[in-house]
């Protein structure tokens, strides 16, 4: 456990250390303040007590910015080398992987929690459905730990970062909204399946207040083998034969 | 702890990159592993530090094999890769700080090796600037130190010295000699007046395998089977000289290269030089000059490494 938290310290400190974390940040606010308050179906227009706006911004702004944090987890390592440093210390791959995840998921999460004004704001103008609101904001963050183990992923198949977060959108797009549609355009058991299959239908049932154990079940299923999947990515260089 | 590679092979697809070597490395020694580029050095630390898998035969660390317990034994090893790859946005003591940490170093005993560190390898003015900030020579002395911040008893040193500038390189040379009275150190280099003066036993490598194993003098006995004597010799016609010195009993063979200079093969233990000087004495010839040399390390390797 120790490693993994002082994998996730090192790489917190080096996006604040840099300018990605306050990039990120100010972009996610902005956007989210933005459409949630003034622009478009802004929560005024709507004239609901309800961040459902805000969630369906956060939607779409975090499918976009999670590959861009987890592009050069392991990529840029790769192509420094400094990989090479990290994985003949004593710690496993996978501390390595569970490291830089939970670095990307507390970063994604401070910008996501710092949106907590919204909530105090909208229950003081109105009468909020608190269980609701909670949800989404819990639905937010599976969604985000999913979408970082797919870009975890990307980053771990390539040394090129480019690359990983075209590759973390590519596989992104199809959990996103390729499957939706799908959904739609199909019935019966193949319907069904990419109903299942769909981020978007398991994210607005919960962002709704409903919090079913499949929806749980799903959101843990595309984390575990997203890190599992970037942990055998790494011990492949053991297997070059 | 003792290292010893037995029957060592790795695969890259279809082609040897290590073929079936073995050998041992006693507590307290430095071994110098020399071979040219693609010889299967940097393979073969790589599969020691468990970094790449062994293919066949076995490494083992203090008599633990690092095929079947590895991860464990990464504690015990300390590694400079061959380029020092470091973390340029960090510090040089927040860097410290990680590797100690990834090492297992306890907690309330990291500020003292760091400063220890810091100390050994003279990083006092450095160790608040960032890595990217520093020189080479001072990143190649930030990757030593966290190859031995948690005082490893193995150091694997890949081309540790490779950019520095001379005043530097006689700085690291002198703690890897002083490093080496305790720990066992393996230094792999194609640096060979490097591993003259650090090393205490030489191992060339080359397409994969063991071409030559022991100290430099050994390999030199070994090379040399007749020593080489250079000769200069003024106001004698050359042809006259060089046969008149081919008939001396203590003399293989005779060449004179086009700047004049007779090159002789000695027979081994006869005095050839006192014959020489006696025959220039007889024939009135001036003898100018009168060395012999020395199969370098430079003839060995490339002997040993060409074919």
């Amino acid at each position: 456990m120790r490693s993994i938290w002082v994998i996730t310290k090192r790489e917190l400190a080096s996006f604040f250390d840099s300018l990605i974390a306050y990039i990120i940040l100010i972009l996610f606010l902005g956007f989210s303040g933005f459409f949630t308050w003034i622009y478009g179906s802004d929560i005024f227009l709507v004239g609901q007590a309800s961040l459902s706006v805000f969630f369906n911004v956060a939607f779409w702004t975090l499918f976009f910015f999670i590959p861009a944090i987890t592009m050069r987890m392991l990529a840029e390592e790769k192509k420094t080398g400094t990989i090479e440093l990290l994985l003949t210390k004593a710690v496993t791959d996978q501390q390595v992987v569970l490291g830089k995840f939970f670095a990307c998921f507390f970063l994604v999460a401070i910008a996501i929690l710092s949106t907590l004004t919204y909530y105090i704001t909208v229950a003081n103008i109105g009468n909020v459905d608190h269980g609701a609101i909670i949800s989404g904001y819990f639905s937010l963050l599976l969604m985000s730990a999913a979408y970082i183990s797919i870009g975890l992923f990307a980053s771990s198949v390539t040394n090129n970062q480019i690359v990983a977060f075209l590759m973390a959108l590519a596989i992104g797009l199809f959990f996103q909204l390729i499957f939706n549609v799908m959904a739609g355009n199909f019935t019966g058991f193949m319907g069904e399946l990419f109903q299942s299959l769909s981020l978007s239908s398991h994210f607005d049932s919960m962002a709704r207040g409903v919090i079913d154990t499949k929806d749980l079940i799903y959101f843990l299923s595309i984390v575990v083998l997203g890190i599992k999947f970037s942990e055998m990515n790494l011990t492949k260089r053991k297997l070059i034969s | 702890m003792d290292i010893q590679i037995e029957n060592l092979t790795k695969f890259y697809g279809a082609q040897k990159a290590v073929d079936d070597i073995s050998f041992k490395v006693k507590p307290g020694e430095i071994l110098g592993f020399l071979g040219p580029n693609g010889a299967g050095k940097t393979t073969t630390m790589k599969m020691i530090t468990n970094y790449i898998s062994v293919d066949r035969g076995d490494i083992k660390i203090g008599g633990k094999s690092v095929v079947s317990e590895g991860d464990e034994l990464r504690r015990f090893v300390g590694y400079l890769p061959e380029h020092n790859p470091l973390y340029h946005d960090m510090a040089v003591i927040d860097y410290m700080e990680f590797s100690a940490a990834l090492q297992g170093v306890p907690s309330h005993l990291i500020p003292s090796k760091i400063e220890e560190m810091v100390k050994v390898c003279g990083l006092n003015a450095e160790k608040h600037k960032l890595i990217g900030e520093l020189s080479k020579g001072y990143r190649q002395r930030v990757g030593l130190a966290q190859a031995m911040i948690h005082d490893p008893e193995i150091l694997i040193l890949d081309e540790p010295t490779t950019g520095l500038d001379p005043n530097q390189i006689v700085e690291i040379r002198k703690l890897i000699k002083h490093l080496g009275k305790e720990k066992t150190v393996i230094l792999c280099t194609h640096i060979l007046p490097e591993v003259e003066a650090t090393c205490d036993r030489i191992l060339i490598i080359n397409k994969g395998k063991i071409v030559a194993n022991g100290t430099a003098s050994d390999l030199r006995k070994q090379a040399q089977g007749q020593s080489l004597i250079r000769a200069k010799v003024e106001d004698g016609e050359m042809e006259k000289v060089k046969s008149k010195i081919q008939e001396l009993a203590s003399v293989a063979t005779v060449e004179v290269d086009d700047k004049e200079m007779i090159l002789i093969q000695c027979k081994p233990d006869m005095p050839t030089a006192r014959d020489i000087f006696k025959l220039c004495v007889k024939n009135k010839w001036v003898l100018t000059e009168l060395t012999p040399s020395e199969t370098s390390l430079e003839d060995i390797f490339r002997n040993l490494t060409t074919s």
